[in-house]
């Protein structure tokens, strides 16, 4: 597994880029992963959905997909596509330091 | 007094469990079967229905029949679960109670979910396969189809048996071919996933395939919107795909009454399940089966098959205060029809990927490979549902277990 460093600290993630242990992740990191998936300015709107990610990951062992967020986050799937306009579950996963959710099989 | 074990849904899962307990106990427990038809629909066979391959009434038996002689078989619906004092109320108003209880409901599809997805357009030139009167309009207008763009879209995972989507566009290759008019129709298969299928080494394939056969892919294509009247299908990212015939697998939820029922699902009303024993999060008289269950598994007939001798084991072992068994492996195995008479096979589990081989064991049927004996085995395997799987009899030399024994495994 590849090593990358963020906000000074070495971090393993995986080929995708998604981090590999939850636990390395900081809030102060999320702005920095987040100009790389090119959305210049972390609103209170991604905020929301990011600690939502770590809730459900931390609850459920993987991150929710575009439409379980659509019903459970408080964010409607047409908002989460405008605050992650390259996909929502997979860059709210990447900010939010969480493993590439499972979602389909 | 007689245990009594209620099985809601008489579809795979719920049929092939009633029959296997009803081996088990002969008769010293009272087995319940729930389900609001008397249909039981073969569902792998409702790809065929659209390319004039089966007939759809021959896919169809009643469900009562398919139940041991002594199962009990109610026709309702189910208006709601309480968990608490264990018992089921009815849409027909009756409440049963339970000491054990089997959802088996599957997963019902749910195309309101898409923005004008049942608007101008549905089942005129926006069609699905996914249930028996959508194929069987979608035949006429695959009859009537001459020539044009015919885009296939998957809306979003899960959906029952992912492979189906793919195999209509290799038969709709294979179909428009016979009909001499294949230059003229423009395939395009548009999918929320990032290749043409989950799991690595069998995306690459049938990428590989569809390609050869000059089906178009549009990857991580996420439909916001299907406009019939304008003939487009949107995604929320505002990419849009026009098209003159549209086959769209609708989203999937499971049943209605898992929502109306405290505590038993998750959002989208299927019910959180251990993966390895089959007993739901929710209570622990609570079994889950199929479709119904939050498994990372595929949706898919196979696996209900596979998780029946686990689920069965379970059960009894509940009953009689034992410890569960946690060996289900997510089992899965597919036949995939890539048209011209020939199939691919595919095998997997939670943790292991298709890989090339042969099933069950080095001499069987090739794995991850095109060959006419995949086919002949999926047009044989019909007659298996019915008269082996459905049963509870167990297919010698097929056992719960994914095999590993013909694999070429890394």
């Amino acid at each position: 597994m590849p090593t990358t460093t963020i906000a000074e600290v070495a971090v393993e993630v995986t080929d995708d880029g998604f981090f590999v242990d939850p636990d390395q992740w900081t809030e102060d990191m999320a702005p920095i992963l987040a100009a790389e998936a090119e959305i210049p300015e972390l609103t209170d709107r991604h905020w929301q959905v990011i600690r939502f990610m770590r809730d459900e990951y931390f609850a459920k062992g993987t991150g929710p997909t575009v439409r379980m967020l659509g019903k459970t986050s408080g964010v409607s799937v047409k908002e989460l596509y405008q605050l992650f306009p390259m996909g929502p579950a997979k860059t709210a996963a990447l900010l939010a330091g969480i493993p590439k959710p499972r979602g389909c099989i | 007094m007689t245990k009594r074990i209620l099985i809601l849904g008489g579809g795979t899962g719920g049929t092939l469990t009633a029959n296997r307990l009803h081996k088990k106990y002969r008769g010293r427990i009272d087995i319940t079967v729930v389900d609001e038809n008397n249909d039981h629909v073969y569902q792998p066979g409702l790809l065929f229905v659209p390319f004039g391959l089966t007939q759809s009434e021959d896919l169809v038996r009643p469900r009562k029949r398919q139940l041991r002689r002594g199962v009990n078989f109610v026709e309702s619906g189910v208006e709601s679960v309480d968990i608490e004092s264990r018992a089921v109320t009815l849409a027909n108003g009756d409440v049963l109670g339970y000491d054990v209880l089997v959802i088996a409901t599957g997963a019902r599809l749910v195309p309101d979910e898409t923005e004008g997805l049942t608007g101008p357009g549905w089942n005129e030139k926006v069609f699905t396969f996914y249930d028996l009167e959508g194929a069987r309009s979608l035949e006429e207008a695959l009859d009537d189809f001459d020539g044009g763009r015919l885009v296939v879209n998957v809306v979003d995972m899960p959906i029952k048996c992912p492979v189906a989507p793919l195999e209509f566009c290799f038969l709709a290759d294979w179909y428009f071919h016979e009909r001499g008019i294949r230059d003229q129709v423009e395939l395009t298969y548009v999918t929320p996933l990032d290749g043409a299928f989950t799991k690595p080494r069998a995306s690459e394939l049938l990428g590989g395939m569809l390609d050869e056969r000059g089906i178009h892919v549009i990857t991580d294509f996420n439909t916001g919107e299907v406009d019939g009247a304008a003939g487009t299908i949107v995604g929320f990212d505002g990419r849009e795909v026009e098209f003159d015939l549209a086959v769209v697998v609708p989203v999937h939820s499971g049943a209605e009454y898992v929502g109306r029922s405290p505590g038993l699902g998750d959002a989208l009303d299927f019910v959180e399940t251990d993966p390895h024993t089959l007993q739901s999060q929710a209570a622990p008289e609570v079994f889950v089966i199929g479709d119904a269950a939050n498994l990372p598994a595929s949706k898919a007939g196979s696996v209900s098959h596979f998780e029946g001798e686990v689920l069965v084991e379970n059960i009894v072992r509940f009953l009689a205060g034992d410890e569960l068994d946690s060996s289900f492996d997510g089992h899965a195995n597919c036949f995939i029809e890539t048209g011209f008479d020939k199939a691919l096979l595919i095998d997997f589990n939670y943790e292991q990927e298709p890989v090339d081989g042969h099933y069950p064991t080095a001499v069987g049927l090739p794995l991850l490979k095109e060959s006419r004996l995949n086919h002949l085995g999926k047009l044989m395997f019909q007659w298996f549902y019915w008269h082996s799987l459905l049963p509870g009899r167990d297919i010698p030399g097929i056992g719960a277990a994914m095999p590993t024994a013909g694999k070429h495994l890394d």
